[in-house]
């Protein structure tokens, strides 16, 4: 007959078998490493794209700074430096002469020509809108030898080193011509650069994880690493990103030694961190993010540049900011739409964002416009960490200067839709969204699409503004760095007049890395040459 | 049977096909632009319009549709939109992990959650029964990722007895796999055993108060082959069907989980498809698990006449 105790002896060898299995699995079995020096690290969000060029997915440029090299690059003071090729600009500044450096092999072993540099440049320029700013003024780019490209303009372009030197929103990566020879509305399908490392085609797993083998033919340039400039000098042997959904995983694993980097930690899960001594929190870089909320200028009311301007004085910088990050010790209230720590940066009449919100003026100016209460159609996206709380926090400010708010809550794609549609709200329209951007995408009138007054071809919104328009012309005209700066206060006391958008100040994401991992680049993209990894 | 098999198998044809177009359908109708999720933050109407007519989206409804029936008729699941790479190759390596984990979490229920029933209905309405049941409320009420969260800090950081999260396929060696896959699979077991438990010893119950089953215990068979040869081979059916969905409901992806575990499983596949409007994914993953669904309602049934010999088909 069949007992209650053998029914649970039964039960209690199964538990015993469990037990036993599990336990055979030591750690150190389970982190047994092969010998090769591989760093581990769970990046902001899978990567899924691996064309440079046809998309603006931080996480591809994260992979093409990995694979690709690039001509120029920007050091931590913005300046332009060499890095694949040295320059000489003509007296004129009609004629810039760019010179490869010896030793620039792809990964297929063929050495880099300057056709492959013509060829990643005219379908980079198709993409960017800074490079198609050149191209509108380029008589003509050519490969005059092997190793000299010379590009002629019909007009001067002072910036023109800044753009090609940008370190975000598509940098000009340089790839083999007959790669380069895709067209830019098409995904490239072979990835080959001359970077410092080599993707590993059969170990990436779309949205899983990529691994990256160190190029052993890379040579670096001399000058210490600096940003994206300078030697890029590769200290181990393999990079693995791998994508963790869940943040609590992800520093589980940073704690238990599994990974060896996180790029991005969620304030509110950094004590658990803080009480590791194994692990190292820290800020990348010192410029970090900007939330920005963009209103629709083709519809009511934000036609009408009073209830803009009502707008911007009820929304209250620090309240935003606040809710989105609560530590103040990541974020920064900052009016600068070209941010505060970049040599553009100017913070003129943008009291109304930083000092707080001013409810007074707002009802004011909102009685001046006559606003007749149309509602303020507010796309609050409810999947993406980072952009939930900004439309919230603004719905709730502009009800109390006397707004009608129709907040609609949907998942990012659909803002995505959404924002390109330029009928009314009830044929789908919209009035305002929130999003974010790094830094160096905003920091000058070039880069930052919100100050593009072009109407229809301008970014989601749609200003027409012939005024902006003239101020960025300047700005290209501008023969040095203080008539640069000085254009670029202009479009900032315009933009905070205007109401282009609404600057809603800086914020910083943490990254956090084992005790192991050191020498880490400070730079606003994340970069894994330098890095050492010692034993644990 | 035979010929049972093969009209239930291309019965499958016809509902696949509405499935298909049904997707297909839905999945135009909902808001959301691939071309936008390619192109990135920055890009401009001109730009995304040239990206659409490049990946097709510009195409009539029709014309997109029939496209893609004529790959399915040659056995092609497309191109990813965003990763430009083979969606069969995206589930096939997505279909291992999701299986293994299946698999495992249903072999620890039915080791477990079988005799827990069945020894409730035996020990009805004595503290094992109450036991039993207490468990049940309580894997049902938790949350799976709770659950998941809870096994990680006792058995990952406070034991270290097994990582943390990831996966390693059986081919990479027995412990590696075991070491990884143990804690998934608890964590879903826990609402697997609950609801199989729960079915063994309803069934049970019923199955007990039968006069053959008196008829048995007075002949004087002993009280194992009782319970498991006469009265759970007849209280079999429903407990099969209860399996058989929750094996279709795992295959079919288990997000949270997936997510809690950090494995590249189907579920996170057909999630991250959905956000990124990625059609060919989601519609492969939509026909896939409707595919399961019916294979698997199909092997629940032949399997009932193993059985019940009075079930014939």
């Amino acid at each position: 007959m069949l007992t209650l105790r053998s029914a649970l002896k039964t039960t209690r060898g199964l538990a015993a078998a469990l037990a036993t299995g599990t336990a055979l699995m030591a750690p150190s079995a389970l982190l047994a490493q092969d010998g090769e020096k591989t760093l581990t690290a769970v990046m902001h969000s899978g990567l899924r794209v691996l064309d440079p060029v046809i998309t603006t997915a931080h996480i591809t440029r994260d992979h093409a700074y990995m694979i690709y090299d690039v001509l120029t690059a920007v050091d931590e003071n913005f300046e332009p430096q060499p890095q694949m090729a040295s320059w000489e600009v003509s007296d004129d500044g009609l004629v810039y002469t760019f010179t490869l450096r010896d030793g620039l092999l792809f990964h297929d072993g063929a050495p880099v020509t300057s056709e492959d540099v013509v060829a990643s440049l005219n379908r980079w320029g198709k993409r960017d809108s800074g490079g198609q700013l050149i191209f509108d003024v380029t008589a003509s780019l050519e490969a005059t030898d092997e190793k000299t490209v010379v590009w002629t303009l019909s007009e001067p372009f002072a910036p023109l080193l800044d753009v090609i030197s940008k370190q975000s929103a598509v940098p000009p990566f340089i790839m083999p011509a007959r790669i380069a020879a895709t067209s830019p509305d098409e995904t490239i399908t072979e990835y080959i650069g001359s970077g410092p490392f080599v993707f590993n085609a059969d170990e990436y797993e779309p949205g899983v994880s990529v691994t990256y083998e160190k190029f052993d033919d890379y040579v670096p340039r001399e000058e210490p690493a600096s940003w994206m400039a300078g030697g890029k000098v590769v200290n181990v042997d393999k990079v693995v990103w791998t994508t963790m959904p869940d943040a609590l995983t992800a520093i589980n694993a940073l704690s238990a030694g599994e990974i060896d980097y996180l790029e991005q930690v969620q304030i509110d899960l950094l004590p658990i961190l803080s009480s590791n001594p194994d692990v190292t929190v820290e800020k990348r870089d010192e410029l970090g993010y900007v939330a920005v909320g963009r209103p629709n200028f083709l519809l009511p009311p934000f036609d009408n540049q009073l209830i803009r301007q009502a707008a911007m004085a009820a929304l209250d910088q620090e309240s935003m900011l606040a809710t989105m990050q609560g530590d103040p010790e990541y974020y920064n209230v900052c009016g600068a739409i070209f941010g505060c720590s970049t040599p553009l940066g100017s913070e003129a009449g943008s009291e109304d964002l930083t000092g707080g919100a001013n409810i007074e003026k707002a009802k004011a100016l909102l009685e001046e416009a006559g606003y007749d209460g149309t509602p303020v159609t507010l796309m609050a996206p409810t999947d993406v960490v980072s952009l939930i709380n900004q439309p919230v926090v603004a719905a709730q400010a502009l009800r109390e200067a006397g707004f009608e708010v129709d907040l609609q809550s949907m998942d990012w794609q659909s803002v995505v839709q959404r924002r390109a549609q330029q009928n009314p709200v009830s044929e789908g329209g919209w009035n305002l969204f929130f999003t974010n951007w790094m830094v160096p995408e905003i920091s000058d009138p070039l880069i930052n699409v919100m100050v593009n007054g072009r109407g229809d071809d301008a970014w989601f919104g749609w200003p027409t503004d012939p005024e902006i328009e003239e101020l960025r012309a300047a700005f290209v005209a501008a023969p040095d760095a203080a008539a640069q700066k000085e254009v670029a206060e202009k479009i900032q006391e315009h933009v905070m007049t205007n109401v282009n958008y609404f600057m809603m100040g800086e914020y910083l994401i943490p990254q956090a890395r084992r005790n192991t991992i050191q020498n880490m680049l400070p730079s606003p993209v994340p970069v894994f040459w330098n890095v050492t990894k010692e034993a644990e | 049977m035979f010929v049972y098999i093969l009209k239930r198998v291309l019965a499958t044809i016809p509902v696949m096909v509405i499935v298909a177009i049904f997707v297909f359908l839905l999945l135009r109708l909902t808001p959301g632009d691939p071309a936008a999720i390619l192109a990135g933050d920055a890009a401009t109407p001109a730009q995304l319009e040239r990206i659409r007519d490049s990946l097709g989206l510009n195409d009539p409804l029709l014309t997109q549709f029939m496209t893609w029936m004529g790959q399915l008729a040659r056995g092609d699941l497309g191109t990813s939109l965003l990763s430009n790479t083979s969606v069969a190759g995206m589930v096939g390596a997505r279909l291992g992990p999701t299986i293994n984990i299946a698999l495992m979490t249903i072999v620890i229920s039915v080791l477990l959650a079988v005799p827990m029933g069945v020894i409730a209905a035996w020990r009805h309405r004595t503290w094992v029964d109450f036991l039993v049941m207490s468990f049940s409320v309580l894997g049902f009420s938790v949350p799976v990722f709770v659950i998941g969260y809870i096994l990680i800090q006792i058995f990952a950081i406070d034991l270290r007895w097994v990582p943390v999260q990831g996966y390693k396929a059986p081919s990479e060696g027995f412990g590696a796999f075991f070491s990884r896959a143990i804690l998934p699979s608890l964590t879903l077991a826990t609402i697997y055993i609950a609801l199989i438990a729960r079915m063994t010893r309803a069934s049970m119950l019923e199955v007990l108060g039968e006069d053959y089953i008196r008829t048995a215990r007075a002949k004087g068979v002993r009280e194992n082959v009782v319970l498991f040869r006469h009265a759970l081979r007849n209280a079999a059916v429903p407990i099969l069907t209860i399996i058989g969905t929750g094996f279709a409901l795992l295959i079919s992806g288990v997000v949270v989980t997936e997510s809690v575990f950090n494995i590249p499983g189907i579920g996170r596949l057909t999630v991250d498809a959905i956000l990124a409007r990625d059609y060919p994914v989601i519609q492969a993953m939509i026909l896939l698990t409707a595919g399961i669904y019916v294979m698997v309602n199909l092997l629940v049934d032949i399997s009932y006449s193993f059985f019940d010999p009075r079930i014939r088909y």
